[in-house]
């Protein structure tokens, strides 16, 4: 009897202790990971004396500074990045719906060659294609432009296909069969049932391309000229180009950060559900 | 069963055949109408460039000038120090990074599974950095760990610990980054959470009934049900890594402050070499050197190392298309 109550009284011991130890070092963990954006945003508003300093807190909050910071260049480069990345957006969804559709929903010979193919172009590193199709724009007088990352995005995105097609076949068959009894065309059928159905992975292909591109570097790297950089570019050189204190540098990389920030605080379910999608499911 | 597979012997007359010959036919056009986008898209973006990079490989080419040249660029390739450093440096990262990120992330996964209260906060904060654009957190990495003005150096250095001077030195550039590579574990967290989550309860209560230990649970139920997502996460962390460019290029460009203003191009791998991965070789031979040819010879070891590991991948994809399509 009191051999079984102290061993209870142990486990409620060590359960406690776990209990502590978990918390301690998510609590750890997670001030760990937010430290780097939080001195990022406190240097962001110093002087540019103090950010030479050592200090961690700012002894003046200037947030002119990211006034200063968003003049010129920096407007141009959000501008550019603006374009680069909606324009790349709604021509993959346009281009890469009908595909995910048809993979996901019509029946034909060599269907599951198509979805290989649609894999293996997917995890193919940029680099590998990349000197050719360079070629390809310098002949066509493109580069310079960052219209060489626009226009392929008409012709389908392997990423942005494959997680609609991983979406599309959860839907049951029953609806667009019904749609189709209705006499329903079968692009009425995708636009008008299939769709509505599918807007949780709408967003996130949307989502996912549309930072894709706000955060691309190598590519625009090798081809736009300076006066289509991006904010991505335009980041990478801040420090140098403009002023060596890390004071404006932070506060114009805050503004890098801060369209993600926003949208993932108004959509943190659509991204977690897109990766879940990518990487669960198959 | 697909259509084509479908054949129907000759039963009706001939009325009834054309009718289904033109049914067929209005069928296959429509599948192919939805994939044109993509038929198109795959010739011209990946057939082709693909046979040219093949192409180009066996010659010398600036833009201006085509020479043939035969196997000159590979024998260059097995010379070329600068393409040694960067196979050599791209080979630490995947062998480094990879495990990190993977079993950091199976860490806070399962961490995040044992609580209960704040979760989704922690969730959340743990998920974030991976978001940030790479460029951006590279920037604050560099800063962060900067030896003069660097909070993590200023911090360390009340308590009385010394860091090194990450991304200036050469031994510990490539650790600096590993450091960064783990921040971003977002994505490898979610797809692990979404993993432990899956795992059927009833398998843990009943080994607990038998007495089997933490350990043990985790060792016997949680490592045999994740680890085709394990895998999984593996193989694409190893592709990724092999176009790991981003990163080091700019930390390399703003640790040594030196950057793409006219006549002042940035040659990668600051500092001594020690961040050169093979995409940046492959940059830099190709669009600041313009040795196109000879670019394409190290596009083409890229490919070769993530076609191999693609295939892996592709194995585990058919299980999944197989439910489905069959």
């Amino acid at each position: 009897m009191s051999h079984s109550a102290s061993l209870r009284a142990g486990g409620r011991g060590r359960r406690m202790l776990l209990w502590v130890a978990v918390h301690a070092t998510a609590v750890a963990i997670a001030v760990m990971f937010l430290a780097p954006l939080v001195f990022m945003a406190l240097t962001a508003v110093m002087s540019d004396r103090q950010a030479l300093s050592d200090d961690l807190w700012p002894r003046e909050w200037h947030f002119g500074n990211f006034v200063d910071v968003f003049s010129g260049d920096m407007v141009r480069w959000t501008v550019n990045s603006l374009v680069y990345a909606s324009l790349s957006t709604v021509f993959m969804l346009v281009s890469s719906v009908p595909v995910a559709y048809a993979l996901a929903r019509f029946r034909f010979r060599g269907r599951n060659a198509a979805f290989v193919v649609v894999i293996s172009a997917m995890m193919l590193p940029p680099q590998v294609t990349m000197v050719p199709l360079y070629i390809v724009w310098a002949r066509l007088d493109l580069t310079g432009t960052l219209w060489p990352l626009i226009i392929p995005q008409l012709f389908g995105d392997a990423f942005s296909i494959f997680l609609l097609r991983q979406f599309l076949v959860t839907i049951p068959g029953e609806y667009a069969d019904a749609a189709r009894v209705d006499g329903c065309g079968e692009l009425r059928t995708m636009l008008r049932v299939v769709l509505p159905m599918a807007k949780p992975a709408l967003a996130a292909v949307a989502l996912f391309q549309f930072f894709y591109c706000w955060n691309d570097y190598f590519r625009p790297l090798v081809y736009a000229d300076p006066d289509h950089w991006t904010l991505a570019i335009g980041v990478a050189t801040f420090r140098q180009a403009h002023r060596v204190e890390w004071n404006l540098t932070m506060a114009a990389t805050l503004l890098t950060i801060l369209p993600v920030l926003i949208v993932f605080f108004l959509a943190q379910r659509v991204f977690i559900q897109g990766v879940t999608l990518t990487g669960v499911k198959g | 069963m697909t259509p084509g597979s479908l054949r129907l012997p000759f039963t009706g007359g001939t009325r009834t055949g054309t009718a289904a010959a033109r049914a067929r036919r209005r069928r296959r056009l429509r599948v192919l109408a939805f994939l044109s986008p993509w038929l198109v898209g795959f010739g011209l973006f990946f057939a082709y460039p693909l046979a040219a990079t093949v192409y180009f490989s066996f010659t010398r080419y600036n833009l201006f000038t085509l020479e043939y040249v035969g196997w000159d660029n590979y024998s260059y390739l097995l010379r070329d120090d600068q393409a040694w450093e960067g196979m050599r440096n791209t080979l630490w990262l995947v062998v480094v990074l990879v495990p990190l990120r993977v079993l950091f992330g199976l860490g806070v996964a399962q961490l995040l599974t044992k609580i209960k209260a704040g979760g989704g906060v922690l969730r959340s904060i743990l998920y974030l950095p991976y978001l940030i654009p790479p460029v951006s957190a590279t920037v604050v990495f560099v800063f962060l760990l900067n030896p003069g003005t660097g909070p993590a150096q200023t911090i360390t250095d009340r308590l009385g610990i010394s860091l090194p001077d990450f991304f200036n030195e050469a031994a510990w550039a490539k650790p600096g980054l590993a450091l960064l590579a783990v921040w971003a574990v977002g994505d490898v967290m979610i797809i692990m959470l979404a993993a432990l989550l899956n795992v059927p309860r009833s398998l843990y209560e009943a080994a607990s009934i038998d007495g089997a230990g933490a350990w043990h649970r985790f060792r016997h139920i949680t490592l045999p049900t994740i680890s085709p997502v394990l895998a999984f996460s593996a193989v694409t962390g190893v592709i990724e890594t092999l176009q790991y460019f981003t990163q080091p290029m700019v930390a390399g460009k703003v640790a040594s402050g030196r950057a793409d203003l006219p006549g002042t191009q940035y040659a990668p791998g600051y500092p001594d070499g020690s961040t050169l991965t093979l995409p940046q070789t492959l940059y830099d031979q190709g669009f600041r050197q313009f040795n196109m040819g000879y670019a394409c010879v190290q596009a083409l070891v890229i490919f070769a190392v993530a076609m191999v590991f693609t295939l892996f991948l592709l194995r585990r994809f058919r299980a999944f298309a197989g439910e489905e399509a069959r």
